[in-house]
Formats: structure tokens, sequence, C-alpha cells
């Protein structure tokens, strides 16, 4: 019990002194998983809505591929992202293992069939008959699938949350792409692990409750947007 | 619009994000007990100015860290497992094998002491004792240094451990020392990550000063035909900077203000001859 007290003074204490380290580990989680996010968006949400519109054989195969996808393990992601990123894997040339560049790449893979498969469900809630008016009142094809994602964006933001809170409460990505290197890669949940490691109970639990902290932070501002809307 | 506004805040923010380091880096594989005592965030930076490298330390069991130098996914290594370190050097995957620092093994125990370790001096034969009362044991069970050195023990007091007994944690040792204590079980452990615990954990020192729990790091610098953007330039003067005596001397003291005693010996120069 006197741990998860000590915890909490030691996370007011770091977060009121300004501790250098614990900020720029908290800017480097949150620019990490923010740049995956946003790639993951660009990505997942035009595949996402082709996939959601587009009829073709072995349709079904590839919606099963993307929702078992959304499970994807990060230590998987991180395994075959690091054999790829090593000196001597295909991409090795471009020599961005143990950088922040890795960790987004990593994350980016696992938030993409998250946002893919939200996306998908999203756009196919709003009625088949709605885009068939659309097309039947003179809309071209991008003017109907645009204004169907405009349908569709609250439920999509629910596609921004789960991407985000996957990634960057991630660990076993991060750990293998970037290696916890202090300054350079470290995040949240790497230093955790480390801080845990070395015996540092109530640095790890300051760090838990910052990373709680953020996702709630970065939650609460989303669900206003979509909350707001909504009305 | 509260949605485009944010969307430019997180544009903004990931665009600030830090380029790449420019100067030239140096990949250090090398075992958690450098890192988890604090070492290497003394060292790094010292390297860091004096080099203008840029140090990449991945810090894994030392089975792995060998591993990926043997791959030429690192530079150098600074590694705490003789034995196979020696295999490394032999089939020359691994270059300019040298003695660093030493510290420690212990093996620690609950204070009831069930298998009566107390008082003995070697540690093949509290092994032994451990054995013959069944009493448990943790390993770390991942081809770690301190595993290594577990196993060499277990093979000096001419057994093979088994369950139930004998449970492998597979975890690092600061997750093994946990799990010891919670089960009241015996382990071996390097001792300066013991000392970092010690606020945690009941355990105890029951065995120590063998010769044969004597921990030796030593650097290596990869070969630089294990693969391709081998930087050896950079492993060979890391590795140099090892053995130099301002560093030596910094691993001399390292210890005393966090722990309140020193936690490496430096031996520099030293070879394997002098520790028979």
């Amino acid at each position: 019990m006197d741990l998860l007290v000590d915890g909490v003074h030691e996370a007011l204490r770091l977060l009121v002194a300004g501790d250098r380290e614990i900020w720029s580990i908290l800017l480097l989680s949150l620019q990490v998983s923010g740049s995956a996010t946003l790639i993951s968006l660009a990505l997942g949400i035009p595949a996402g809505a082709a996939l959601a519109l587009a009829r073709f054989p072995g349709r079904g195969l590839v919606v099963s591929a993307v929702n078992s996808g959304m499970a994807l393990p990060p230590v998987v992601v991180g395994l075959f992202v690091t054999i790829l990123l090593w000196r001597s894997g295909p991409l090795g040339g471009f020599e961005i293992l143990y950088t922040p560049a890795a960790i987004v790449i990593a994350q980016a893979v696992i938030a993409s069939p998250i946002v893919v498969g939200i996306t998908l469900a999203a756009v196919q809630s709003v009625p088949r008959e709605f885009r068939l008016q659309l097309l039947a009142l003179g809309a071209s094809r991008t003017q109907m699938v645009w204004v169907v994602l405009r349908e569709a964006r609250l439920p999509m933001l629910a596609a921004v949350m789960a991407g985000f809170g996957g990634v960057i409460s991630e660990i076993g990505a991060s750990m293998m792409v970037g290696g916890n290197i202090k300054g350079q890669t470290r995040t949240l949940t790497t230093a955790m692990v480390l801080e845990t490691g070395k015996g540092n109970f109530e640095v790890a639990i300051a760090l838990s409750l910052l990373l709680l902290l953020l996702v709630f932070l970065v939650n609460w501002a989303l669900t206003a947007i979509q909350q707001r809307h909504a009305r | 619009m509260p949605l485009r506004l944010l969307l430019a805040l997180g544009l903004l923010l990931v665009a600030s994000a830090p380029a790449a380091a420019q100067s030239p880096v140096v990949i250090l594989s090398t075992t958690t007990s450098t890192q988890d005592s604090g070492l290497l965030d003394v060292l790094v930076p010292m390297f860091e100015k004096q080099t203008g490298f840029t140090v990449k330390t991945i810090a894994v069991g030392t089975g792995q860290a060998l591993a990926l130098a043997a791959r030429g996914e690192a530079d150098v290594t600074l590694a705490h497992a003789p034995a196979l370190e020696k295999t490394y050097v032999a089939n020359g995957k691994l270059l300019n094998r040298r003695l660093v620092m030493y510290n420690d093994f212990v093996v620690l125990g609950p204070e009831a002491d069930p298998a009566g370790l107390r008082g003995a001096k070697k540690a093949a034969g509290a092994f032994r004792r451990i054995a013959a009362a069944g009493a448990r044991f943790v390993s770390r069970g991942d081809k770690s240094g301190t595993h290594a050195r577990e196993l060499a023990l277990w093979k000096a007091a001419g057994l093979t451990p088994a369950s139930p007994w004998y449970i492998e944690s597979g975890q690092g040792m600061g997750a093994t020392l946990g799990i010891a204590d919670d089960r009241r079980a015996y382990t071996l452990a390097d001792r300066a990550t013991y000392l970092a615990f010690t606020r945690r954990v009941a355990l105890k020192i029951l065995v120590e000063g063998d010769p044969r729990l004597r921990n030796i790091y030593s650097v290596m610098e990869v070969n630089p035909a294990n693969g391709p953007r081998v930087n050896a330039a950079g492993g060979r003067k890391f590795a140099g900077f090892m053995l130099a005596p301002g560093t030596q001397a910094v691993v001399q003291t390292f210890g005393v203000d966090t722990y309140g005693q020193t936690l490496f010996v430096p031996i520099a120069g030293k070879t394997d001859e002098d520790f028979k």
C-alpha cells in the first residue's frame, strides 16, 4: 500500500519538478504514437471504405483477415519489423532500426488493421439506400464516397481512439525495434519495464499514472468532439 | 472546427519530432545488468562526449547480446559469459576479447534457509544441498550470463536440476528475484541487481566468495565480416574506451553514491589466467 502512495507522490513530484527526462519520454511517446496513428488513418480509412463499398471474389476472406489483424500481437509485429530492418535484412540499408522511425513503422502496422476494421464497420452502418439515393441524385462515385465518409465520421472517431490507444500502450514492438535507448527511443511503456527491472517501483508507478493520464486526455478531447457532433 | 484544430495540433507535434541522430552510430549489445545497475548511464555519455559517436545500447540477455553481435547487428559487445564468449572468439565471429571488470554472483535464499546453506563455502556444495532437500530454486532460464553460470554450477555439482522444485522464470534478474522472494526459494543473482532490490525482497545472501562465483565482464569487437554495415572503427573505439584508465577509474568508484559500496572491480590488462 505504501508503495502505491509513494508512486503517486513520485508521479506528482516528477510532473511538478518538470523532470526533463520524463517530459522528453512523454513527448516522444506522443510523437511516435501520434505519427503512427496518423499514418494508419491515411492508409486505413481509404482501405476500409473501399472494402466496405466494393464487392469482389474473396472479399469475405480479406474482411476476416482485417478483423484478425485487429488482434495482431505487437510482439509479432516487433519481431518481423526487426528482422526486416536488421542490417542484414532487406531494409537494412535505411539504418533505421533502434530509431523512433522504426517504432512508428511497427506501430502503424499494429494500428492500421484496427482503423481499417472500424472504418469498414462504420461505412457499412450507413444504409445502402442512402448511397443509392446519392447516386440517383447525380453524385459521382467519388462524391458519394466522400458524403458517406462524412456521414460515418463520428463512429470513425472510435477508430482514432482505438488505434491511438492500441499503440501508445503497446510494449513488445517498441522494445524490440526501438531498443529502449535512453534519450533516443525510450517510451513510457519501455521506461516502465526498465524501471521495474531496476527495482524502482515508485518511478514505474509514476510512469504508468502519466500514461493513463495521457491516454485519458487524448480520449477526452476526441470524445468531446464526438459527443458535440452527436447532439 | 475543433476536429481540424486537433488534427493541426497533432501534425504540428509530429512535425516537431527530432530528426534521427546525425553523428555516426555505434551499436553496443550488452547484458541487462550493466544497464540496470546504471553503469552505462554514466559511461555512455562520457564516450559520446570524447569521440562524437552516438551509442545505441541494446541491453538484452548475454546469450542474445552475443548472438546479435555474431550476426553483425552490433559493433561491439560487453558480456559476462566467458565460456560462451570464447566459442564466439574461436570461430572468428568476435575479435579481441579483453577483460574489463568483475563483480560476483551470490547464492540467495529465504531467511529460514530450509536446505541449510548458511556457512557453505562452495557454491556447488550449496547447490547439492538444495537438490538433496528438494528445496525450491528459481532459475532465470533465459540464456543470460547468470543462467549460464547457474548451469555451470549445477554441472560442477554433478546434478541435473528438475521440477517440481526447480522453477524456470524465463525473465530478467529483477523479476526472478521477485518470484524467488514470493516462493521463498533459492536463486543465483549478480550482486549489483541484488543490492538494487534489497529494499523489496527479503532474500538473504547465503553463499558468497567462492572463486566460481566471480562474474567477469569482457568487451569484444564484432568481426566486420559478420554482416554488411558493421561499424568496425566505432566498435574498436568503444572497446578501447572501456579499457582506458579514465574509464576504469569511473568503474572503480561507481555505485558508492547509490548503493553505499562499489559494484565492479576494474581489471583492464588482466587475463583469464589471473583468475584461475
